[in-house]
């Protein structure tokens, strides 16, 4: 198994046996990290180099340890440390970066295609860490991953994603990654945050919330933002509360081994209710555990695997 | 009352597009096949020999002005005038002091109008917060807690992306959006229709693209985003043939008219009588022809009164200074029946337009029919009756009418509603 792209923009990039393969390596990856010595020198004398222009703690981080574990060598920019607030273009900033010849720009931007757009203007292998509304396919890749541990065929399951869809690159990439592979997926949200247009067969839109969980295997839960209530989206987070929030009653409506998944970082008893995560019926942590493997396996197999 | 039997009436049943000669019978509030025995035990009966049974008439376009502006109407005033006018059910608009935008609103009036207990009152909530037009109100709060619809009648919503995403978001509690459909800006400080009266008259005008702009926006909004939308109060020529076009194309749209709408022109107005000053407007002589051509090919879906009291002493001015509005309530059903005298409707039209589809619109659950298993609220019509609409035969609080005094034939004498025979006039 080979996969010989040089970056990974979106989980459309993947085939399904590549999606099997990323997952594959990830598992043999995620041993390293329940080592005692948590490094292997797979990527020494790589040079990645981690562009936020968005604020990310958990995405970032999971990133950064991820290099480390892989011994590749990081530099970290963020923004406000960044010469992007003295005007300069997004283009001059990687044409300066790329004479430093690193191997990979891993990227997060608030604007949907500035991963693309920069993975098009550098010989180094770019990787997509979440781009505005568009996609984070690294994300649905370690939720694929989490649901893989428990769940033997992704293809006989039904997946829920409830929330504001309208606005997720996690929603998205989930929605092409998990129909790939043939889950039947149900979104849930108001009208005024779901998609407008059908893109895949396997997707459905729910008429209510229990239409959604009944009978799911997996439940993916999306944060809601409080500026949504500000353009309109929504009337206001208590409204949200009331109608859109996963509770132990809605839960119980599901599959008996139902796992709950959500991004992070989770807004308490706005979209899902604390109860459910204080009774571990979430795999939050199982996800964050999981990312850095994911992580490594994006690094190794972009970075790591001879190609000719 | 909980077993009724009503006889010899001609039963107009819009459900199944029958006029007949029958027995109606209603167990507990409820129309009931007839029992196979000829006698049933216990039961009042009513003739109705020579008169018209109608399913229980619905307005579903109505300000009652509670809570906040008591001095106007309260509910139990609306509600008696109701009763006058034969109406089972009134729907009231948002526009009150506090606004209907919440919970503790909505529960109010419906509290209320259940302590009242005459008939039945349905609640339509606000689209924004406070009526302000600038952030959704909890909407699904308020269809929890009762509300059939949401509307800022009177404050209609100038920005379209609010427009769309109320659209949007209603959509999700299947709810109906009511749009009063204007261009505040373009109406200014318009008082009455823009035309040739009002140039007579020296007074600022609103033209009927006022409304047609509006008109054609929402309508748009509404077939883009496949959401319900039905238009209140449509007054012009153009707004009818954009909402005969988007129904022809598929668009998931429903709208009405006022009596005042197909009866009075902008003549109206001429010595600038206030009380027929309303928004939208009298129109020209070509639009009224227009609202009853588009109420014959089935266009237009419901007849409402907009029942807009106003006090005397706000209407005691000039017309620049007079608020708009005019009640309507114990006059929509005989000014309705014009229309049937003229051969324009008949009477199955005038109870689809007045009953089953306000019923379906706003969907209230097995009314606006005569059928075995719906609500058993009916209006009971003796619609030769000759009498005058003089003003201490008016119910509610406020006199504003352009009709008193007017002859009219046509009167409902009685209503049944929860399992109440009540005695209209
Ligand atoms: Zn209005
Ligand atoms: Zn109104």
């Amino acid at each position: 198994m080979s996969f010989d792209k040089k970056d990974l923009i979106s989980i459309n990039d993947l085939t399904k046996s590549d999606i099997y393969y990323f997952i594959e390596t990830a598992k043999e990856f995620k041993k390293i990290s329940l080592k005692d010595i948590k490094k292997v020198p797979t990527l020494r004398g790589k040079t990645v180099v981690n562009l936020f222009y968005e604020p990310s703690t958990r995405t970032r981080s999971s990133f950064e340890i991820a290099q480390k574990r892989l011994s590749a060598d990081s530099l970290n920019i963020s923004i406000s440390q960044s010469s992007v607030t003295k005007g300069e273009s997004l283009k001059d900033t990687i044409l300066n970066l790329e004479s430093m010849k690193p191997d990979a720009f891993i990227v997060r931007h608030h604007e949907s295609g500035a991963s693309y757009f920069i993975s098009k203007i550098t010989k180094a292998s770019t990787i997509n860490a979440g781009d505005g509304m568009n996609e984070h396919p690294t994300q649905c890749l370690l939720d694929i991953m989490t649901i893989m541990e428990e769940k033997s065929d992704i293809g006989s399951l039904k997946v829920a994603i409830i929330g504001d869809i309208y606005h997720s690159r996690v929603a998205r990439s989930n929605i092409y990654g998990l129909s790939k592979l043939g889950a039947e997926i149900y979104l849930y949200g108001p009208y005024s945050l779901l998609p407008r247009f059908k893109d895949s067969r396997n997707v459905k839109i729910a008429r209510s919330m229990e239409e959604a969980v009944k009978n799911a295997d997996v439940i993916i839960m999306l944060r809601i933002q409080k500026e949504r209530a500000s353009y309109y989206f929504i009337p206001s987070i208590e409204e949200y509360r009331n109608f859109f929030k996963l509770t132990p009653n809605l839960l119980s409506l599901a599959s008996k081994d139902v796992i709950v998944l959500h991004p992070g970082p989770v807004n308490r008893d706005v979209e899902i209710a604390g109860s459910i995560i204080n009774e571990n019926k979430t795999r939050i942590l199982k996800q964050v555990e999981n990312g850095v493997a994911v992580r490594m396996a994006c690094l190794y197999i972009l970075l790591g695997v001879q190609k000719n | 009352m909980r077993k009724l039997i009503i006889k010899n009436g001609i039963v107009v049943d819009p459900v199944t597009k029958t006029e007949i000669k029958r027995d109606i019978y209603i167990e507990n509030g409820v129309i009931k096949d007839f029992p196979r025995e000829k006698t049933i035990k216990g039961a009042e009966t009513l003739d109705a020999k020579g008169l018209i049974v109608l399913p229980g008439l619905i307005d579903m376009h109505v300000h009652l002005r509670e809570p906040g502006f008591e001095y106007k109407e309260n509910i139990k005033s609306g509600m008696e005038a109701g009763v006058a006018g034969g109406f089972t059910s009134i729907c009231c608009m948002p526009n009150t002091n506090p606004p209907n935008d919440s919970k503790s609103v909505n529960s109010f009036l419906l509290n209320k109008a259940k302590s009242i207990n005459l008939i039945n009152l349905f609640t339509i909530g606000a689209v924004s917060k406070g009526l302000n037009g600038a952030s959704l109100a909890n909407i699904g709060e308020l269809k929890e807690s009762g509300a059939v619809a949401i509307s800022d009648d009177g404050n209609p919503v100038d920005d379209s992306s609010l427009m769309a995403r109320a659209l949007l978001y209603a959509k999700t509690f299947d709810l109906p959006v009511i749009s009063h459909s204007e261009d505040i800006k373009l109406r200014g400080k318009g008082v009455m229709n823009e035309g040739a009266v009002s140039q007579r008259l020296g007074v600022a005008g609103i033209p009927n693209i006022a409304e047609e702009i509006a008109v054609a926006r929402d309508v748009l909004l509404a077939k883009y985003y496949d959401a319900r939308l039905h238009i209140a109060h449509v007054s012009t020529k153009g707004s009818v043939n954009i909402i005969r076009r988007a129904k022809k194309e598929g668009a998931n749209i429903t709208c009405e008219t006022c009596p005042h709408y197909f009866t009075l022109s902008e003549d109206s107005l001429l010595n600038y009588n206030t009380n027929a000053k309303m928004n939208p407007p009298l129109r020209a002589k070509d639009d009224v022809l227009a609202i009853k051509e588009a109420l014959l090919d089935g266009t237009i879906d419901v007849i409402a009164s907009d029942h807009a009291p106003h006090s005397e002493d706000e209407k005691d001015t000039t017309l620049d200074d007079a608020p708009f509005g005019i009640i309507g309530l114990q006059t929509s059903l005989p000014l309705t029946l014009k229309l049937y005298r003229e051969k324009r409707l008949t009477l199955t039209d005038i109870a689809m337009l007045m009953s089953l589809n306000p019923a379906n619109i706003l969907n209230l659950g097995n009314r606006g029919g005569i059928k075995n298993g719906f609500a058993g609220d009916i209006t009971i019509v003796d619609i030769n009756k000759k009498w005058v609409f003089t003003k201490d035969r008016i119910k509610s609080l406020s006199k504003n009418s352009p009709f008193i005094d007017m002859d009219f034939v046509g009167l409902p004498l009685y209503i049944v509603v929860n399992a109440n025979l009540i005695k209209a006039n």
